[in-house]
């Protein structure tokens, strides 16, 4: 297959033994391997390639690398599909399937491309203008068809089947960049004895260099540099490598592609590894970034950056054009220009200065360059491709043009306003950049301690400043890190070529009529647009951006940023440096999410906890739901075939029979230590100096703040043991909490705390016939009353099948039954489950889920974390009277205050349906009966539940007056489902109230 | 990307540690009397642009609490110390 007519017959870079094909909208087109999508297509002559953002006009390939405005493709197909992914970044392989995007039917024939001539409409501020105030309704109704009519690729809404990996790596100096000043640091921090890690975007290493001809002076310094840091056997290079961000404490993001084509999911091969890589040291050589020129319809299919159209040439063998014209300000291009020519193109050179060095001039002149000096482009004719422009005398202390334009055919046109340092990294550290009037550009305005910067990103201007530089910053590197390096660099190519000044005049804007002149090809900013926001006022770079979207798309503005800020200069009559600059943010180019995520995706994106009865539960029916990180049962399906059925089941097993629930769940919390009586006497509103061991308590502990933190049960186990049970998802909280109190605030006194959640399981058997069932589980144990009364604790040495096991039974009660949780070590869990249920046989023991569990305790009008939201105070939860009047508590000043003992706080109640269709729902608001029904009401709901044993639908809640609206009729809103219905306001405890069935 | 240097465990990436806050404070007796020096210490806070002393605690490992010199500009990490020997000034 062809790789392409427009290809040199020899050199470049790529590998003409290694022929590769992809797929281009459907057609396949020869490549080499080394091949960029961008230079293939360029091969094969496709200029256009894309539809612009807004206006979809024509436009082709402007850059050569990530700086890439256009010609953004999307990749793969169906729901593997990436959008926006730029040609020019893009290796060429074979499997790969490309399709141009942002057009209809196609980017050669785009209907959409009407917006174009709608252009006067979609100025700066067009959706502000058109749609907000009286019109906004309009934007309802319009923003469908706009949105699909604007825009770049799209996004595929399947999961990414791709695997991403992550690795943190150390090391002690980072190298960002590998063109030369990047090779010279990382050469010389080697010979300095360091660790180095380099860095490279590019799938070759070599940066600027990679552009020179092949056998070059340059090139074969190149050559030389790799082989000696390969010798050194101290430097780790990461190619197709992009450091996205520079964050805190010498953190840098970086995100290395694997190999195009070999990343196998299924082989677990990762198709990008996100390095979080930590640097005591940082040598920056990210290099610069060409400008476009301004001028009308330089973002034509054939305009082109002049070190793209050498980079072509000179790396891939590609021939961007055969009649070309180079616009440019500075020296740089007359290299590019000659490059071309090389090739048989004829080339032509319009330089807006007045001259430059004799030396560029004949060399450019010997190549059959044809230089017309203080010579402008004003514009380019040509809609899908380049096919002429003309050029005008220009004087450049004007800045304007003096004479009449004349007419060349071309096929392509290469401009060049200079370079922009790529100072996107230290931008990111929050470090403002600082203006070089003799660059024309910003330069970082400094460093963080250990960084340091070398290269044309601190606007070196010659191979050898580069080369010097960067050996410099590794010199620099080195004496932090307590190393030293020789002064001398024994690195400088000897070849004319860097002799060469590459001087230039900074931006400059030449603005014709009669087509739009581009600043932000990307994101369809124009010349006007910039004139129109400084016109209506919008003048500061930061309101500029905005109004206009400047800087704002995929590319984050790599080649418009310094063109804006010229224009709005030019328009306020400032220096750029005056009108300053935005600030650039992570990522430097798109990051994946998936590479951010790693494999902290699916089930893996937290750890998942599962208690010892967990498989149990899943051979047994149990509908697992997540709480928190733990799994737990929520129903069971052999209750019955569904939900709202199942837990009505196993309440009526609980409320006649016997029931068993997994309680694993709990935190658990070993309190020992001579002070544990004190320390507990402190932490919770009620008294436990005086628990009697073997006896538990339930109890509350409150925030530093007076708001209620947790609930729960605590058994004296020994004189100085005790063991804390905290609900499930303030678990971790209250360890925290408890540990921070004793070694922050009560140094002195002598407790320790260890969690034991994972050591106990824990099983709750709760009914009338419990006694029954834990006698024939347990014969070894009196469960006689005065054995074991109410809140009384056991630890036994079980006999029998399970001999030797310890276990520790609390009678307790959650559900207002008769009820006994039996804690057993973790690794016994199931076993002593299912003892229980097979004991249990004669008396139907059967497990129930945490629906009916929640259900049950509702009943009971017992909390939870729905009424302990974070804003509720003892006294709004009904449970003032349990706080101590004999001893001060954490949490006991601050609950006194003002805002938190008003009378007029919603407090809880019991609350009944009406009628059959009054059924509360959780979050309704709650109202009085002659309330205006808007506002925050009154309070609201909190917990529902149906109970056979009221008969109705139930539920708790949080009501002004509490209490003492007992009987009334309230009305509850429920705005979100459109609902109103009437409530019984009730006492909150809705059976047994006086305890007989626990004290059973 | 902070990394913190544990008393106890070493130099350790800030994800192993949990915030807490102002480091500054002292609790009073809990008495109820005490409500005013309590409304002090629980919500009277400085923002100070600058070094910010403050409570970190080793949740992921050692679960020690930890008084920490961060500088609220640069994120240096100036001085760890447990949290039971801090002295407040």
């Amino acid at each position: 297959m062809s790789a392409g007519m427009f290809r040199t017959r020899t050199g470049g870079r790529i590998r003409r033994d290694q022929p590769v094909s992809f797929g281009f909208d459907g057609t396949s087109l020869g490549a080499y391997t080394g091949d960029t999508v961008a230079s293939t297509l360029l091969a094969h002559g496709i200029h256009l390639v894309a539809r612009s953002f807004k206006y979809h006009r024509p436009r082709g390939i402007l850059a050569a690398g990530v700086e890439e405005p256009n010609a953004l493709l999307t990749v793969g197909q169906g729901d593997a599909r990436e959008p926006n992914i730029a040609a020019t970044t893009l290796e060429a392989h074979d499997g790969l399937t490309t399709h141009t995007q942002n057009a209809w039917p196609s980017v050669g024939f785009d209907l959409m491309a009407i917006n174009s001539l709608l252009s006067p409409i979609f100025v700066a501020g067009f959706y502000y203008k058109t749609f907000m105030g009286p019109t906004r309704k309009a934007w309802m109704f319009y923003e469908y068809f706009i949105r699909r009519a604007a825009g770049l690729g799209t996004a595929s809404q399947a999961p990414d089947t791709d695997r991403y990996d992550w690795q943190h790596g150390f090391t002690d100096l980072l190298v960002i960049g590998s063109g030369p000043a990047g090779l010279s640091a990382a050469l010389g921090a080697a010979r300095a004895g360091m660790e180095v890690t380099l860095v490279e975007q590019d799938f070759e290493l070599g940066g600027s260099v990679l552009c020179q001809p092949v056998g070059s002076a340059q090139d074969r310094w190149l050559e030389q540099m790799l082989s000696d840091i390969e010798a050194t056997g101290k430097v780790r290079i990461l190619t197709r490598a992009s450091a996205f961000g520079l964050y805190d404490g010498n953190t840098v993001g970086v995100i290395e592609r694997t190999a195009p084509g070999r990343a196998d999911a299924k082989a677990g091969v990762p198709r990008q590894r996100l390095h979080i890589v930590r640097a005591a040291s940082i040598v920056m050589a990210c290099g610069a970034i060409e400008r476009p020129l301004v001028f009308a319809g330089n973002d034509r299919p054939g305009v082109m950056l002049s070190g793209a159209v050498g980079t072509y040439v000179n790396r891939y063998g590609v021939v961007p054009g055969r009649q070309a014209m180079f616009a440019t300000n500075n020296d740089a291009a007359y290299l590019d220009a000659i490059a071309l020519a090389g090739t048989g193109a004829k080339v032509l050179l319009a330089d807006l200065r007045k001259g430059t060095g004799q030396p560029l001039l004949a060399r450019a002149r010997a190549a059959g360059v044809e230089v017309q000096l203080a010579t402008a482009i004003t514009h380019v004719q040509g809609a899908h491709r380049v096919r002429g422009c003309t050029l005008a005398p220009f004087d450049i202390d004007q800045g304007r043009v003096i004479g009449a334009g004349v007419r060349h055919t071309v096929d392509l046109v290469a401009m060049s306003a200079g370079w922009t340092p790529t100072l996107h990294l230290t931008s990111h550290r929050g470090i403002k950049p600082v203006y070089r009037a003799e660059l024309g550009s910003f330069i970082p305005g400094g460093f963080d301690k250990g960084h340091f910067g070398a290269g044309s990103m601190m606007g070196a201007q010659t191979l050898a400043d580069a080369i010097q530089g960067g050996w410099e910053a590794a010199r620099e590197a080195a004496a932090s890190n307590g190393k030293s390096l020789s002064a001398i660099c024994p690195l400088a190519p000897d070849d004319g070529d860097t002799d060469l000044g590459f001087s230039s005049v900074g931006p400059i804007i030449v603005d014709k009529p009669g087509d739009k002149s581009f600043v932000d090809f990307q994101s369809d900013v124009s010349v006007d647009d910039v004139t129109l926001a400084h016109l209506e006022g919008y003048q500061s770079v930061e309101h500029l951006k905005r109004y206009t979207t400047l800087g704002m798309g995929t590319d984050q503005g790599k080649t418009s940023n310094l063109n804006g800020l010229a224009v709005m200069a030019a328009r306020r009559g400032l220096g750029i440096q005056d009108v300053g600059t935005t600030t650039f943010r992570p990522p430097y180019t798109p990051a994946t999410i998936g590479a951010l995520a790693g494999r902290s995706v699916a089930a893996h994106l937290q750890p998942v906890r599962r208690t010892a009865m967990h498989d149990w539960h899943l051979r047994h029916g149990g509908i697992m739901m997540e709480a928190g990180l733990w799994m737990r049962p929520l129903w069971f399906n052999t209750s019955a075939a569904t939900l709202s059925e199942a837990y009505k089941a196993e309440m009526d097993i609980v409320r006649e029979q016997v029931g068993m629930a997994d309680v694993s769940t709990l935190g658990k919390i070993d309190v020992q230590g001579p002070d544990a009586a004190e320390f507990l006497n402190r932490v919770y509103v009620n008294g436990f100096a005086k628990l009697p061991v073997g006896k538990a308590r339930y109890g509350f502990m409150l925030r530093e703040d007076g708001i209620v933190m947790d609930d729960g049960t605590t058994s004296r186990i020994g004189e100085t043991e005790f063991f804390m049970t905290t609900t499930t998802a303030q678990a971790g909280k209250v360890m925290s909490h408890l540990e921070f109190l004793l070694q922050v605030v009560w140094p002195e006194l002598r407790v320790t705390v260890a969690s034991v959640s994972d050591q106990w399981a824990a099983m709750s058997l709760a009914g009338p016939k419990t006694r029954d069932v834990m006698r024939a589980a347990f014969p070894e144990v009196d469960f006689g009353t005065e054995a074991i009364p109410h809140m009384g604790v056991l630890d036994v040495t079980l006999a029998g099948a399970l001999a030797g096991v310890r276990i520790r039974i609390i009678r307790l009660t959650f559900s207002g039954e008769l009820a006994y949780e039996v804690y057993a070590p973790t690794h016994y869990g199931h076993r002593v489950w299912e003892h229980l249920l097979e004991q249990g046989k004669p008396w139907k023991l059967r497990p129930y889920g945490l629906e009916a569990l929640g259900s049950l305790r509702i009943e009971k009008g017992h909390v939870v974390g729905s009424e302990m939201d974070g804003r509720t105070t003892l006294d709004d939860l009904g449970m003032g009277k349990m706080a101590s009047k004999i001893k001060p508590f954490w949490g006991d000043a601050l609950r006194r205050s003002e805002h938190l003992v008003r009378t007029d706080r919603p407090t809880l109640v019991g609350l009944e349906a009406t009628g059959p269709d009054a059924a509360p729902s959780i979050g309704s608001i709650l109202f009085f009966a002659d309330d205006a029904i808007q506002g925050h009401g009154r309070g609201h709901i909190t917990s529902t539940t149906y109970s056979k044993s009221v008969g109705k639908s139930i539920g708790l809640g949080l009501l002004q007056g509490g209490i003492a609206h007992v009987g009334q009729e309230i009305i509850a809103a429920s705005p979100v489902h459109g609902r109103q219905y009437r409530l019984r306001v009730v006492d909150p405890c809705f059976l047994d109230a006086d305890g007989e069935r626990y004290r059973a | 990307m902070l990394r913190i240097q544990c008393p106890y465990c070493g130099l350790r990436d800030h994800e192993e540690f949990s915030y807490f806050g102002d480091a500054t404070k002292t609790y009073p007796p809990l008495d109820a009397q005490f409500h005013d020096q309590w409304v002090e210490a629980v919500y009277m806070r400085d923002n100070p642009k600058g070094i910010h002393t403050e409570f970190w605690q080793h949740s992921m490992a050692c679960r020690r609490w930890l008084v920490v010199k961060r500088h609220t500009v640069t994120h240096d990490i100036l001085a760890v110390m447990p949290a039971r020997e801090r002295l407040v000034s």
